[in-house]
C-alpha cells in the first residue's frame, strides 16, 4: 500500500512476523523471497473508509479485501461481457471450428458464473451494497471484429493471461483465508482457459504454458499488481473508475 | 522431516541397487495392491525403514506448505524425466506436439524443484526435505513408461492433483505474502499444464463434476472426489447453466492429508 510506509518497521505485528520468519529459517531463502514485507498488513492504519464506492462522483474500487474483490468483479465483468459478445456474434457457428465453439461457449458460461458470483457475494458482504457495489460497467472493443477468429482468440488470450496475472498478484492483498481460497478456486480455472486458448491459437507448440508467460528459470507464472492490470483491462472499459487504495 | 528419514535418503544408493530384484518381485504380483505386493518382497529387501517411507502430513505453516509442494514437485519432475528418457512418448504423436508439451512441462517441474529448495533455505537447511523414492508403477499396477495412454493418464492425475494441492496450501501461506505469491505463480502453471494434458487426452481442459474422465484408471478417482461443488460462498453456481458448468468454473482444494495420501501412492 502506498500509505504509512515509513512507520511500518516499528509496528508490533510486523516485528512479530519478522521474528517468526527468522525462527523458521526462512531468512535463508533466496533474494526473490527475502522481500516478504509487511506492507500489506496495514489495514489498521488505513483511513477509516476504504469501502468501494463513489468518491467525487467517480466509483473507486476501494481498498482491503472488499477492494480486491471489487477489482476481481470488474475483471470478471469484462471477461463475461467479451465472451457474451463472442458467442452471440453473427457467424459464430461458421467462423469458428467445432472445438473453438465448445471451448468459447464453456468460457462464456464460466466467466458469467464468476461475474454473478462476485455480484452476489459482494452484495451480501458489503455493509451498504446499494452505494458500494460496483455498477455494471460499459465496454468498448474498438475495431475488434467478433466474427474474426484470429482477433477473438488473440483477445481471449490477452484477457485470460491478464486474469491469471491479476489473481496471482491479488492473492497476497487478501486478509481473509476464505476469500483467498475463493480467488484460488477461480484463478486455476482462468489458467486452464488461458492454456486452452493458447493451444487453439498454436496447437502444435509449447505455447499453452509458453516462455512468454512462464519464467524459463523459475517456472513461475506472471503476477501483477492492480496498478499494472487496470491500464490493460481499462482499455476495454469505458465506465470511469479509480483504484486509489489498491497497489 | 525427521533425522531417520534424512539418513534413509542417504541410503538411496543401496535402495537403487536393490531395485532390480524388488521390481521383479513386484512384477509377479502385479494384480495385487501395493501393500500386498510389498508384503511379498523377500524379507531382506523389505526392511521397514526403506519401504515404510510414506510421508506424513506436513504442518499447517508456510514451511510445511513448501515442504509438501516440494515433495509433489519431486514426484512430477521424476515422472516426466523418466517419461522423456524412456521414449514412451511417441515422437510422431500429433506431429510432435506431445513431445514438445512434455518437454515444456518437464522443464517447469524441474524449475519448481530448484525454486522450492531455495525457498526452504537450500539442501543444508533443517527445513529441506529430500526426494522420496518413487514407484510410478504402483507395485506393478501401472506401466506408464511402456504404455503411452497410461503415461498420459498419470500425467493428468498428477497435474490435477498439483492444482488442488497448491490451492489447499494457500491459507497456510497467508502470513508470508511473497511465498504465497510464488506458490500462486506455480499453482497457475500447474493449471496450464493440467488443461493441456487433459486436452491431449481428448477431454476438456477443466474438470466437470467429480469426473476423472474417459480412460482414467479408477485408482485416480481420489484426485477428482470433491470437485463437484456447486455452492461457492452461498452462491449456487449451477443456477445459470447447470451443475456441469457450475462445477467447472471452480477448482476445489485438497487438504494436506488428501494430497499426502495421493503422493504416498507413488512413494515407496
Amino acid at each position: 500500500m502506498k500509505n504509512v510506509v515509513s512507520i511500518q518497521e516499528v509496528k508490533p505485528s510486523c516485528t512479530n512476523r519478522r521474528s517468526f520468519l527468522k525462527i523458521s529459517g526462512l531468512t535463508l531463502v533466496g533474494t526473490s523471497l527475502l522481500l516478504a514485507g509487511c506492507n500489506n498488513d496495514d489495514d489498521e492504519n488505513k483511513p477509516v473508509n476504504q469501502f468501494p464506492g463513489p468518491r467525487n462522483g467517480v466509483f473507486d474500487l476501494g481498498g482491503g479485501d472488499f477492494g480486491v474483490l471489487t477489482y476481481a468483479y470488474a475483471l470478471e465483468q469484462l471477461e463475461a461481457d467479451f465472451y457474451t459478445k463472442v458467442v452471440n456474434a453473427s457467424g459464430f457457428t461458421t467462423n469458428f471450428t467445432a472445438q473453438d465453439q465448445i471451448i468459447l461457449t464453456d468460457l462464456y458460461r464460466h466467466e458469467v458464473i464468476h461475474r454473478e458470483f462476485f455480484k452476489t457475494a459482494l452484495t451480501g458482504a458489503l455493509p451498504d451494497a446499494k452505494t458500494q457495489l460496483l455498477p455494471n460497467l460499459a465496454f468498448n472493443y474498438g475495431t475488434l471484429n467478433f466474427s474474426n477468429r484470429t482477433q477473438v482468440l488473440a483477445t481471449a488470450k490477452a484477457l485470460e493471461d491478464t486474469g491469471v496475472a491479476a489473481y496471482n498478484g491479488a492473492g497476497k492483498l487478501l486478509k481473509s483465508p476464505d476469500y483467498l481460497l475463493l480467488a484460488g478456486k477461480i484463478v486455476s480455472v482462468e489458467a486452464r482457459h488461458a492454456s486452452a486458448i493458447r493451444s487453439l491459437i498454436n496447437p502444435n507448440s509449447k505455447d499453452f504454458a509458453g516462455d512468454d508467460v512462464v519464467n524459463v528459470t523459475t517456472g513461475l507464472d506472471v503476477a501483477s499488481n492492480p496498478s499494472q492490470v487496470i491500464p490493460i483491462a481499462g482499455g476495454f472499459i469505458t465506465t470511469k473508475f479509480t483504484a486509489q487504495y489498491l497497489p | 522431516m525427521n533425522i531417520l528419514k534424512f539418513i534413509e535418503s542417504l541410503a538411496d544408493e543401496s535402495v537403487m541397487q536393490a531395485k532390480g530384484s524388488r521390481r521383479e518381485s513386484l512384477g509377479q504380483f502385479s494384480k495385487l495392491g501395493k501393500n500386498l505386493a510389498l508384503a511379498a518382497i523377500p524379507f531382506g529387501l523389505a526392511s521397514t525403514s526403506a519401504y515404510a517411507a510414506d510421508i506424513s502430513p506436513t504442518p499447517s505453516t508456510p514451511i510445511g506448505a513448501l515442504q509438501l509442494a516440494l515433495t509433489l514437485e519431486y514426484l512430477e519432475k521424476e515422472f516426466y524425466q523418466m517419461g522423456l528418457d524412456s521414449g514412451v512418448i511417441p515422437l510422431s504423436e500429433n506431429a510432435g506436439r506431445d513431445r514438445k508439451v512434455f518437454e515444456q512441462i518437464s522443464k517447469h517441474e524441474t524449475s519448481h524443484v530448484t525454486f522450492l529448495i531455495a525457498g526452504l533455505g537450500g539442501t543444508a537447511s533443517a527445513n529441506f526435505v529430500p526426494k522420496p523414492t518413487f514407484d510410478f508403477t504402483v507395485g506393478g499396477a501401472f506401466r506408464p513408461f511402456n504404455d503411452y495412454p497410461t503415461f498420459l493418464a498419470l500425467a493428468q492425475a498428477l497435474e490435477d492433483t498439483g492444482v488442488r494441492a497448491y490451492k489447499g496450501q494457500a491459507g497456510n501461506l497467508i502470513s508470508t505474502p511473497d511465498l504465497l505469491t510464488a506458490a500462486l505463480q506455480i499453482h497457475s502453471v500447474e493449471a496450464r499444464h493440467a488443461s493441456e494434458v487433459r486436452r491431449l487426452r481428448g477431454l476438456k481442459g477443466w474438470i466437470t463434476g467429480n469426473q476423472r474422465g474417459a480412460g482414467m484408471p479408477a485408482a485416480t478417482q481420489a484426485v477428482y472426489d470433491g470437485e463437484e461443488v456447486t455452492l461457492q460462498a452461498g452462491y449456487n453456481t449451477a443456477s445459470l447453466f447447470g451443475a456441469d458448468a457450475g462445477s467447472e468454473s471452480y477448482d476445489e482444494p485438497l487438504t494436506t492429508a488428501q494430497a499426502v495420501a495421493i503422493a504416498n501412492i507413488f512413494i515407496v
